[in-house]
């Protein structure tokens, strides 16, 4: 997933410079809190590591090939998120001053797609949340292969983007998308097996070296109270306020159709098609983003906010029953 | 040759050319950072159909070549990762891309062959320059230039422990899979069997050799700072190289966009 300097345009170069760099500063920041002297000098032997470790092929059964360790997720595990995303830094430095693996002007951009999403992201949305309430074989398999699995996901979507910001690419946005995610799919889950297959070994022989993360301390500052009322907020501005900016055009699918038919929606023709059609009229009271009989701008606020309700009591529904059937089956 | 045994080989190669006594490696580590990001800016941003301006950009590497007295074979194989990926990505522009250019006889030369081809040697120009810079600058240097970017201690410090530590891991790596096929001849990669086994010994290995580090640098004086041997200041040549790598780049770079 490095990408050279060819592709990246002076511009994107140095928005994921300027990114990047923040979230290095951060990190440097974070470690130098944390005052372990013994820190640097595992991060720089870890680093040494992953690079040799990149270059050991693994057999993937029944395919007849071989895929290797890229390190991110398997460095998160071990050194916790900050140490590991400035170890991945310097891995990816050394590999493209060393081996021309990845450009200077691109390592922004790599050090992004590859150490973010790897490190910080695979930790606090799939290490940390999973790891919880302790550590246990099958949460570390489920936690690497998931961790991998995203943050190769989301790289690769980076790439695509990247790329195609950069306009060295005449690969329709679709195309390059439809190539570039299946294939780091595959990537991902095989990277996320080997990095089970490492992690589970240390658990086994040094599982002091495979702690869960601290979370004592830390559940004042960052409270569910707090994240719901955050991310109720967010909801609220995204609906009720950004809806205002919709565009009025059509979407990707509309536009193919209208290309292609002539019309922006598709008629159906039949009974069934009518009658499903009426029981959609009388249920839906914000037909196309708006107040039935309506044009005022003040129902796609609306439409928004409620939308964004209707999604969180939804999500917020289904957790619960998944909780109670939980609780359930562990009473019996 | 493996691929282990490959990348220890290219890492002593490197390391032995930019520790030649030369005038470009004595020219001041920082000066040639600049230098090649510039140029690596400058060779990016041309437009997808200006192919005249980006031969002419080849200038740099050719006379940095011809100049401080390296070999251009030697960075021909760095180039193995770079120009497959910068081809699956090049490679479909003339299919999307069939405005009508110039026409060469009976053939038609559309703007997609002309942007493949630019993708292609800016891919090219970029990594020769970074090759360049890595074969007539020490990592230790290269540290000390990041040193005086104000990049912090802790990152300088990583890097150079992790340099330093690669041709260790690497040949220890070599070992265990040497030992690893010789049991298990034919077969393609490890089996999944011994797959946490093999590669969490070498990280058990790993760990316990990073203590051993920290204690023998505490024992050493260690107080989380690197000196750096040769400290320079940038001097009269240093600033001559850099106006005139200036001058020429953008020169270049003007004349194209006039």
């Amino acid at each position: 997933m490095h990408m050279a300097d060819a592709l990246v345009s002076p511009a994107v170069g140095g928005i994921m410079y300027a990114c990047s760099a923040a979230v290095a500063a951060y990190s440097v920041r974070k470690i130098k809190l944390e005052a372990d002297p013994l820190k640097v000098p595992v991060m720089g032997v870890m680093g040494a590591f992953v690079f040799a470790a990149q270059m050991i092929n693994f057999s993937i059964p029944g395919t007849g090939s071989s895929g290797h360790l890229c390190g991110g997720m398997l460095l998160t595990a071990l050194l916790e998120p900050y140490a590991s995303f400035l170890t991945l830094l310097s891995v990816l430095l050394i590999q493209c001053l060393l081996f021309a693996d990845g450009g200077l002007l691109a390592l922004g951009a790599n050090v992004w797609n590859m150490a973010f999403y790897g490190c910080i992201i695979a930790f606090f949305c799939v290490w940390k949340p999973v790891m919880k309430n302790g550590l246990s074989k099958g949460k570390v398999v489920a936690a690497s292969i998931i961790g991998s699995v995203l943050s190769l996901q989301l790289g690769s979507f980076s790439v695509t983007l990247q790329t195609l910001a950069s306009g060295n690419s005449e690969l329709p946005f679709s195309v390059f998308l439809g190539v570039m995610q299946p294939i780091h799919l595959a990537i991902g889950l095989v990277e996320g097996l080997i990095t089970a297959a490492v992690l589970i070994f240390i658990y086994e022989a040094r599982p002091e070296l495979l702690q869960a993360p601290q979370t004592e301390g830390r559940k004042n500052r960052f409270s569910l109270k707090k994240v719901v009322i955050i991310l109720g907020i967010v909801a609220v501005l995204t609906g009720g306020v950004l809806s205002h900016f919709a565009s009025s055009s059509p979407d990707g699918l509309e536009w193919s159709i209208e290309k292609t038919s002539g019309q922006e929606e598709l008629e159906a023709e039949g009974d069934i098609y009518e009658r499903a059609q009426s029981v959609q009229e009388k249920t839906s009271f914000l037909p196309d983003y708006a107040f039935k009989d309506s044009d005022t701008s003040a129902g796609t606020s609306f439409s928004g906010i409620f939308g964004a309700l209707a999604v969180v009591l939804v999500c917020a529904g289904v957790c619960l029953l998944v909780k109670w059937i939980q609780k359930r089956n562990s009473k019996a | 040759m493996s691929k282990m045994t490959g990348a220890i080989y290219e890492i002593h190669q490197i390391d032995e050319i930019a520790q030649r006594k030369n005038w470009i490696n004595d020219i001041h580590p920082l000066i040639k950072l600049i230098v090649t990001i510039g140029y690596i800016l400058c060779v990016v941003s041309f437009h997808k159909y200006d192919l005249t301006g980006l031969i002419i950009m080849a200038v740099y590497p050719a006379s940095l070549f011809i100049l401080g007295d390296l070999s251009f074979l030697g960075s021909i194989r760095k180039l193995r990762i770079v120009l497959p990926l910068v081809c699956a990505v090049g490679i479909w522009n003339p299919f999307f891309d069939k405005q009508p250019m110039m026409l060469l006889g009976a053939f038609t030369i559309t703007g997609g062959m002309i942007s493949m081809v630019t993708l292609m040697l800016k891919g090219i120009l970029s990594v020769l320059a970074s090759y360049l810079f890595i074969a007539t600058t020490t990592i230790e240097k290269i540290c000390y230039a990041l040193k005086l970017l104000h990049v912090p201690t802790i990152l300088v410090t990583q890097i150079l422990l992790t340099y330093r530590y690669i041709s260790i891991l690497l040949s220890e790596a070599n070992r265990i899979m040497t030992a690893y096929l010789l049991r298990a001849p034919g077969q393609k990669g490890i089996h999944f069997k011994v797959w946490g086994s093999l590669a969490g010994q070498l990280l058990l290995g790993s760990m316990d050799r990073a203590s051993r580090v920290y204690e023998s640098m505490s024992l050493r004086g260690y107080n989380g700072t690197f000196y750096f041997r040769g400290k320079k200041a940038i001097g009269k040549n240093d600033i001559f190289y850099l106006l005139i790598w200036i001058l020429i780049i953008g020169v270049l770079r003007m004349e194209v966009l006039l």
